[in-house]
């Protein structure tokens, strides 16, 4: 089965969709238009650029490229987690708690898959990597970034609290347990709600697109399955090595809370 | 001031020297075993951040002792077991009074003015004045060395204030126990006895105008 080209007509109809929407937006006031045309505009010079970026690397696939590529990845990844924080860790540890934490959960996952699982020659073959990563990527940093902002608003609400606990002899790690408790489930809901309603709410984005590829479904249900598994364990060992050091943060070597250390 | 009757170690109960932050101090103090220190002073004196400099719960500059043990010897959560800080409004997070206890007396639920039921009672049902009182009980169960009140008795009516002072002064006794006791209260500190010490401007120093008990 061959993919169906699209035409820069093609895509042209679809944007009118867009700006029809943005007319009846600004007729009504509501003052969504101008953020609506903008991000769309983002969205078609983003991919554009980054079909370029992919052709041109698929083209010359050397390992040093494509680890390149995930590094630029990994750190604006890391940014996008630090700016989701109402209240982030002051200096290094506002962007180094996330980005640690999803390099170790998203990368480890990854580079089984590619090693273990799907082995492609070679096993970093960016037509497999790249996607894979950025899948992974970006969901581990969702829950990381969800995790991270529950830890510490809840904290700093619940400061008299915490402190409460540890006046009465409490460690810093039970002082705060309860609120480590709620922001792992935070962190995780996400994607647990999402494999709960996969094939029935939803049918999940990458196997939809393998299938409108023209991959038989049953492949493409067996590697949105692969990927799914990928994603929990790399947002949930991600989200929660996140939470334990920033929560460990909190606390300095007299486990006390220091507040002072959150922007 | 009560004379011990024995003495636990030759040395002070608890030792400051040089404490010291941007608001507070330098504070130097020495409380004997079984001696009550009471504190007077305009609010914002700091009078509520030396007790939480001793309880270790704000880094500070200079050097705590405990029986002649260094502060930092002593894991943190076992020194503040030690050193017992009641803040005026305790918190409470269980549902219950008991999840809060641990080796609670029935004889100070009772001396506070409460029936043994009390542990069952749930949290969100108590008065302030309830968890002003259960929350010295609560501390008390951990076995201090030094009380740290902090307007312990603010709020509460004459005869609830009355048992907790009798409360503090008998595990004082019992126990060879020392105490810092934050009050704006003049009665009580007549009551109470004690050497008294004024806090001004995050400085510690003796009464000008109120003459000792």
């Amino acid at each position: 089965m061959e993919v169906i080209h699209l035409s820069p007509w093609d895509l042209s109809i679809a944007a009118l969709l867009v700006m029809a929407l943005a007319l009846l937006t600004s007729r009504v006031g509501m003052g969504l238009s101008k953020g609506l045309l903008v991000a769309a505009t983002r969205t078609v010079i983003q991919l554009l650029l980054i079909g370029l970026v992919l052709t041109t690397l698929f083209e010359h696939a050397a390992l040093h490229w494509v680890a390149l590529m995930a590094l630029i990845m990994l750190l604006v990844a890391g940014r996008e987690v630090m700016a989701r924080q109402a209240r982030r860790f002051r200096g290094w540890w506002g962007y180094g708690i996330g980005t640690l934490a999803m390099f170790t959960s998203a990368f480890t996952a990854t580079i089984l898959a590619l090693t273990v699982i799907i082995s492609p020659a070679p096993w970093w073959e960016p037509q497999y990597a790249i996607p894979l990563l950025g899948m992974l990527l970006g969901n581990t940093m969702t829950g990381i970034a969800l995790g991270l902002d529950r830890l510490t608003t809840t904290a700093w609400q619940q400061r008299r609290m915490i402190e409460g606990r540890l006046i009465l002899g409490q460690t810093w790690s039970e002082s705060i347990q309860d609120i480590r408790r709620d922001a792992a489930r935070s962190g995780l809901m996400p994607i647990i709600n999402a494999m709960a309603a996969a094939g029935i709410v939803s049918l999940p984005g990458m196997m939809t697109g393998q299938i409108l590829a023209g991959t038989p479904p049953m492949e493409a249900v067996k590697y949105q399955i692969l990927v799914m598994f990928l994603i929990t364990a790399g947002t949930g060992f991600g989200t929660l090595g996140a939470i334990w050091l920033g929560a460990r943060r909190l606390f300095d070597e007299r486990e006390r809370l220091r507040l002072d250390r959150l922007a | 001031m009560d004379a011990p009757t024995f003495a636990v170690t030759d040395g002070p109960l608890l030792q400051l020297t040089g404490l010291q932050s941007d608001h507070m101090g330098p504070v130097d103090l020495s409380l004997a075993p079984g001696e009550l220190l009471l504190i007077a002073g305009p609010s914002g004196a700091g009078k509520s951040l030396l007790l939480r400099a001793i309880a270790d719960l704000d880094p500070l500059r200079g050097q705590v002792w405990l029986d002649n043990q260094l502060r930092e010897t002593i894991l943190p959560a076992l020194w503040r077991r030690q050193v017992g800080y009641l803040p005026a409004e305790p918190v409470w997070w269980a549902d219950t009074v008991d999840a809060h206890f641990t080796g609670v007396q029935d004889d100070w639920l009772e001396q506070l003015g409460f029936q043994s039921d009390v542990r069952q009672w749930e949290v969100e049902r108590l008065s302030s004045g309830e968890r002003q009182r259960l929350a010295l009980a609560r501390m008390l169960g951990n076995g201090p060395r030094v009380l740290l009140l902090d307007e312990a008795t603010a709020n509460l009516d004459p005869d609830n204030t009355l048992r907790m002072e009798s409360l503090v002064r008998g595990y004082m006794t019992e126990r060879q126990a020392g105490a810092i006791w934050v009050s704006h209260d003049h009665e009580q500190r007549q009551r109470l006895g004690g050497r008294l010490l004024m806090m001004e401007l995050g400085r510690l120093a003796e009464p000008a105008l109120e003459s000792r008990a």
